[in-house]
């Protein structure tokens, strides 16, 4: 009963096809962004910046895109790595050739070019599916790393082969380089999340989302109620290319500084990026913040409790987590392909019909 | 073309029927060894309700396929509009307004069912992708518009109760309708049904029957429809094209068809030579 609908009635189509329909939604969502942006930023410090809510932001960009290809558009990708290895690349070729330029674009820019390579890789999805493509984009996956890797015009031919963030700044303000300040860089990955996360669902409740989603479902009769598949599968590729290389480039620039293609890229992102969506819902924008603040506080959670106060091996730890994160995987994919967004969603509907069961 | 195509005459029950709006000419189609469509012409007139109808494995549904585009016959040629059409993909010769249904449901099963109608007007929806990712001003307009389409649509097919249902959750009968919903969405210019009845409770036939005729004469559809069950056919249509082992057999009015001695011997199982 604290949690309804009734009496939230739609006089108007549009009002019924908004981001949040309900209006209890609707005001979390606003107390969520008022935190987010008022709160947080006042309170925060390097630890927390550092553990957690860099590579959450970051992760959920990555959720938000692979969600797209996958759980939206059902195109199977195991390339995550590969094209935030791109995004990473291409943001540190802006960021050295073009200095003046603001980082801001240089973000941008990268993900509009992890957006290309993508639609290349993703050109065999015409032709071929699941299984057949998984290993297409795993050959793309391998292939971008060893490029970067081998290439020495990527790393700007430094002696390490590493690529290296230099000093950058925001209205004056640093948030790449080893002296930022932490509410600077968790504001700047903070309004890339917000970006992409409202293109993405303003993409999703469309025209295009649906057209996905029928892809997804049935793509032979989708293309008979018009729906041309190559037009839908590419641009899913595109849009998803982009908030991948986004994060790939911020996952560089500002929360690494430092990055080595094969450690950082490498296709254990693919899987973690995966199993992100896999655990947090598949098809659900909710689903990927839900998916990547699972998997980035999980490890973290582990270690202080298991290790911190439990006195535990931090390997005994780390194998846990794997056991943890395994099982939780073969669970959602047999009993809950839609995730913690699922379980989430039937708590709802508990609570609205709570305490009247019937 | 020959004049014919041009007559158009007037139905007992008052409906318009005008001139021929497609045409299949000595259509035959193979799969390997196995003839479906053996040189076969028919046309389709504007506005009418045409029958296909045959035994099991006739050819009747490879015949709407070949119509949406998705077998490509290796003989013949369809005119669309007194025009040769050139060989397609599916999703072109939907957006020249021919929409249909399948003989095993083709739902998305994943979407509700306004979701699922809403697919249908692909057609109607010009914004590109970047004023969606926005969400401003043409998008939404869009997408109210086609919305006010789509709702009109479900109470014309009475689904309102099940409007937000996941698809999936549907009795085959409703799913049935909401796959009609969905391509009706379309607003086609010939709407093809395989077997739209097929597995319905009596009730249930009559519901669809009635909507079928509803959808011919309050928006002037074109329809060609496969049916089985022999009352419904014989109510429902103008004219019957009659298939039996990829050969036509029969085409006319319900009343020469039944008469027609090639007809009653397909149906009564007569041996063939
Ligand atoms: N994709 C295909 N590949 C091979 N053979 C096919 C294919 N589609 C249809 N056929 C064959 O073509 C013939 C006609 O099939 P079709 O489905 O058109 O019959 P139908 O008249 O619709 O029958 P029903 O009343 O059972 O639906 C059958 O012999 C069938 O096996
Ligand atoms: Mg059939």
């Amino acid at each position: 009963m604290f949690y309804r609908e009734a009496g939230d009635f739609k006089t108007t189509y549009a009002a019924d096809s908004q981001t949040f329909p309900i209006k209890f939604d609707r005001f979390r969502y606003y107390a969520v962004s008022f935190v987010a942006f008022l709160i947080i930023p006042f309170v925060i410090n390097d630890y927390w910046v550092n553990a957690i809510f860099l590579p959450f932001l970051i992760y959920s960009i990555a959720a938000i895109g692979l969600n797209i290809l996958v759980g939206y558009c059902g195109q199977v990708s195991l390339g995550t790595g590969g094209f935030m290895a791109v995004g990473a690349y291409g943001c540190y070729k802006l960021m050295t050739a073009f200095p003046e330029v603001s980082i801001f674009f240089h973000v941008l820019l990268a993900g509009g070019i992890t957006s290309i390579v993508c639609v290349l890789f993703g050109l065999p999805s015409l032709r071929i599916k699941g299984f057949y493509l998984a290993v297409a984009t795993l050959a793309a996956q391998f292939f971008l790393v060893w490029l970067f890797n081998r290439v020495p015009w990527f790393y700007n031919y430094s002696a390490s082969g590493q690529i290296n963030a230099p000093e950058r700044t925001v209205f004056g303000i640093e948030v790449t380089g080893p002296n930022t300040e932490a509410w600077a860089t968790y504001l700047f990955c903070l309004v890339f999340l917000t970006i992409c996360a409202l293109i993405a669902r303003n993409l999703t409740r469309g025209t295009q989302g649906r057209t996905w989603m029928a892809i997804r479902d049935m793509d032979i009769a989708a293309e008979i109620i018009g729906v041309n598949p190559l037009k839908a599968k590419i641009s899913a590729f595109a849009v998803s290319g982009f908030f991948v290389g986004v994060s790939g480039a911020l996952f560089f620039s500002v929360y690494l500084g430092a990055v080595e293609v094969g450690e950082v890229f490498g296709i254990n992102k693919s899987f973690l990026v995966l199993f992100m969506i896999i655990i947090g819902g598949l098809g659900s924008i909710f689903g990927s913040f839900a998916g990547a603040a699972f998997l980035v506080l999980l490890p973290v959670l582990l270690k202080n409790v298991l290790v911190g106060m439990l006195g535990w091996p931090t390997d005994l730890a780390a194998h846990l987590e794997f056991l943890i994160i395994g099982g939780l995987i073969i669970t959602f994919l047999i009993a809950e392909p839609h995730g913690l967004a699922q379980l989430w969603r039937v708590a709802k509907e508990k609570l609205r019909l709570w305490p009247f069961p019937h | 073309m020959n004049d014919m195509t041009h007559d158009s005459y007037t139905t007992e029950d008052g409906r318009t029927i005008g001139g021929v709006v497609m045409e299949m000419k000595n259509i035959t189609l193979r799969f390997g060894g196995v003839v479906a469509i053996e040189n076969i012409s028919f046309d389709i007139r504007e506005g009418e309700i045409r029958a296909i109808i045959g035994p099991n494995g006739a050819g009747k549904s490879s015949m709407l396929n070949v119509i949406s585009g998705f077998y490509v016959p290796q003989e013949g040629d369809v005119f669309y509009k007194g025009q040769k059409r050139p060989p397609m993909r599916p999703y072109q010769v939907a957006q020249q307004g021919i929409a249909r249904t399948f003989q095993n449901i083709a739902l998305f099963e994943g979407m509700s069912v306004l979701d699922n109608v809403m697919t249908g007007r692909l057609r109607q929806m010009k914004s590109g992708l970047l004023a969606q990712a926005l969400w401003k001003g043409k998008a939404e307009a869009e997408e109210v518009a086609n919305r006010e389409a789509v709702e009109r649509i479900i109470d014309f097919l009475e689904i309102q109760h099940i409007r937000k249902t996941p698809v999936s959750r549907l009795p085959y009968g409703l799913k049935k309708r909401v796959e009609l919903a969905r391509a009706l969405a379309a607003e086609p210019s010939i709407l093809l049904l395989d077997e739209p009845m097929a597995g319905m409770n009596v009730e249930e036939k009559e519901d669809m029957s009635r909507f079928i005729l509803d959808v011919n004469d309050e928006f002037g559809t074109t329809i060609a429809l496969i049916e089985h069950d022999m009352g419904v056919v014989m109510d429902l249509s103008d004219r019957v094209v009659v298939m039996d082992y990829g050969k036509k057999i029969g085409d006319g009015t319900p009343d020469e068809v039944r008469n027609n001695q090639a007809v009653i011997d397909a149906y009564l199982g007569v041996a063939h030579d």
